[in-house]
């Protein structure tokens, strides 16, 4: 049987008048509880209560709409716990904000992929799934694991959907013969200076720099090409966007005609019915998404909610409301057609014909990299 | 000894200002002791530092002229918005002052009317107005006054200009109180003397409304040369200030040591204006025009 307060206090106070207890401390045990009592915090009662919310960051839009629509609300309706949801439109402003918060504060992350999985272990910031309490992951594509396991054996995340960064133009401006013709080297093209974007992401703008070089997005040669191809699309650039929503107001808007961009956002723009065209050039940049549970969070609830996310209905909802192919195995679980038709989607279920950043070549590169494409992005 | 306290008794002026001096210590001071402090720590990687104690950060700053570069186009771009708030904002002030209009606080009113909607969202209409699909460009092309949309946008003049926005209430407000406080049988007695009204407006309104004009220069100066939204949305990258610069190290490169040197540098330069402004002028006049 629980006890509570005041009966432990009663208790207390009858030992003590039967003398099995000295004044002394009798006093000492009632001031540490009156000051446990007193100086106890809200959040120290929501820990020791049942867990009645789980807290996710992702990336806001049409993405978390999907996901909150499809995923969140027919688990809140099921299990009574609410899923409490915030955006950020930069993972780093989110690892900020994470590192100044309390453990516990942050607790699932819609995260992008082993390149900031290695931020979070650097800074102390994963926890360790209990995978048994997820038998879902039995359908995730095993290539996509296997990054996130060479990093940390015990898991913190499961990968959740994947996607590429591509190539999107307007079609009233630029023909899909013209863009399949020129491939990357569309942002390069000075006949439409001032109406090129791109994301306003290192990795994003090396990668493409290294298209159009020639050279390997895993193992470049040389730097200073790449930075100069760099330059040369921030000259022609109108504007770097930061987020999907940004993104889309300037491609719908017709503010740029070409840009690097999402596959899902294009995908959504088209079906808006905005006239954008998207292609994957050769070796466009892949990349995976998953849902990391951060240290001092509640394992349980979040490993259920990842179990429910995972479950092949939720998980093909989710994929067609936000146009990125789940990471469910297409060998194992019987994908839509509409997923068969996404961008970047592999149905062999091998990942070999997408090209992934490899995560430990790139994370040796990142600060300075980031330091200089920053410096850049600035006029220098 | 009398222990009793009196009106004056410098015990009660210190407890009544001890709420004040601990929010003052808790809020202001002590988090820019511990920010100083990170700027000694040790950058080890995105995101992962050490309290080993190095002077690397500052060193950087020192040697690499790419933030000096920075720190001069960002005092630049506030004193060029400080300067235009002072010439656009000295002849609403002046009119709103001068008027015999019964219901002068509706014009007040109408200045702080901005303030109820949010700063970001006044600031994203600009992107409306400016952008190429926007009211400016959409109207001169229908006009057929131009052939291709003006690039309005996304350059420092859009900066400058979403600045002026957001600063030019802080600047009327201020000279507008310092022009209240004229005693206006001073101009009746220049006129009376025979100045006409443009030598009365320069030899008496004019002077005795410098205080509050300076005060606005330099409230301006020190909000624009500390702005980060507005260079964000409205310029391009290369219209970044300061305040991005900081932002980016931390956020973007999740370098706080260096974050840290770079917020403590921007502390120093724009509180050493204003520790020139009120040696000069004092700080009461601010004060006033923020009380409006």
């Amino acid at each position: 049987m629980k006890l509570t307060t005041t009966k432990r206090l009663e208790r207390l106070h009858d030992r003590y008048a039967n003398g099995d207890l000295s004044r002394r401390t009798f006093l000492t045990l009632t001031a540490a509880a009156a000051a446990s009592a007193g100086l106890s915090m809200p959040w120290m009662g929501r820990a020791l209560a049942a867990v009645e919310e789980v807290r996710f960051d992702g990336w806001g839009g049409t993405v978390q709409d999907a996901i909150d629509k499809f995923a969140f609300q027919p688990y809140t309706a099921k299990t009574k716990i609410k899923v409490v949801q915030g955006t950020f439109g930069d993972e780093d402003e989110i690892i900020t904000k994470i590192k100044t918060a309390k453990p516990g504060d942050y607790q699932v992350i819609h995260s992008s992929g082993v390149n900031y999985y290695i931020k979070y272990v650097n800074g102390g910031l994963t926890s360790e799934i209990n995978e048994a309490n997820i038998p879902n992951m039995v359908n995730v594509l095993q290539p996509m694991i296997e990054p996130f396991r060479k990093l940390t054996p015990k898991l913190s995340a499961v990968p959740y959907d994947y996607g590429t960064t591509g190539i999107a133009y307007n079609t009233k401006v630029i023909s899909p013969e013209e863009a399949k013709e020129k491939g990357a080297a569309l942002l390069l093209d000075k006949k439409y200076a001032g109406k090129v974007g791109g994301y306003s992401d290192m990795t994003t703008r090396v990668w493409y720099a290294a298209l159009a070089t020639g050279q390997d997005p895993n193992n470049l040669k040389d730097m200073d090409t790449i930075w100069a191809k760099v330059r040369e699309t921030r000259d022609l650039a109108k504007k770097f966007w930061s987020s999907g929503a940004e993104l889309m107001d300037l491609l719908s808007k017709g503010e740029i005609v070409v840009t690097d961009a999402w596959s899902g956002r294009v995908a959504a723009l088209q079906d808006q019915g905005h006239p954008i065209g998207y292609l994957d050039p050769a070796g466009s940049y892949a990349w995976m998404e998953d849902m990391l549970i951060l240290k001092g969070s509640p394992m349980t609830e979040c490993e259920e909610l990842i179990n429910f996310m995972l479950d092949p209905a939720t998980s093909i909802a989710v994929a067609e409301g936000q146009s990125y192919p789940p990471s469910l195995d297409p060998t194992k679980v019987k994908l839509t057609d509409k997923i068969a038709k996404l961008p970047a989607f592999d149905p062999t279920g091998t990942m070999k014909a997408l090209t992934f950043a490899d995560p430990t070549y790139w994370a040796t590169n990142e600060d300075a990299w980031t330091k200089q494409w920053n410096r850049i992005s600035k006029g220098a | 000894m009398n222990n009793r306290w009196t009106l004056y008794d410098p015990r009660l002026a210190w407890m009544l200002v001890a709420p004040v001096l601990l929010l003052l210590i808790f809020f202001l001071v002590l988090p820019i002791a511990v920010m100083a402090a990170y700027t000694f720590f040790t950058f080890v990687t995105a995101g992962v530092e050490t309290s080993a104690l190095t002077t690397a950060n500052w060193q950087e700053f020192f040697t690499d002229s790419y933030y000096s570069g920075f720190l001069l186009k960002t005092l630049r771009v506030g004193a060029i918005t400080a300067l235009l708030c002072g010439v656009l904002g000295y002849f609403p002030a002046y009119f709103i002052w001068a008027t015999s209009f019964r219901h002068k606080w509706l014009l007040l009113l109408l200045l702080i009317v901005p303030f109820w909607i949010s700063f970001t969202i006044r600031t994203f209409s600009w992107i409306n107005i400016l952008g190429e699909q926007g009211v400016i460009n959409v109207a001169l092309l229908k006009m057929g006054i131009i052939n291709a949309p003006l690039p309005m946008l996304y350059n420092e003049g859009a900066v400058i200009l979403g600045l002026l926005h957001f600063l030019l209430p802080y600047m009327i407000l201020n000279v507008y109180v310092s022009l209240e406080g004229i005693d206006r049988t001073l101009i009746s007695a220049a006129r009376s003397m025979g100045c006409t009204s443009a030598q009365a407006f320069r030899e008496v309104t004019l002077p005795l409304s410098l205080p509050g004009l300076a005060a606005g220069l330099l409230l301006c100066f020190v909000l624009a040369a500390g702005s980060y939204v507005t260079p964000q949305l409205l310029g391009s990258g290369r219209d970044a200030l300061f305040g991005n610069l900081i932002y980016d190290t931390i956020m973007s490169e999740l370098n706080w040591p260096m974050g840290a040197t770079l917020s403590i540098v921007l502390f120093l330069v724009l509180g050493f204006f204003a520790a020139i402004y009120t040696r000069y002028m004092g700080m009461s006049q601010i004060v006033k025009g923020l009380a409006g």
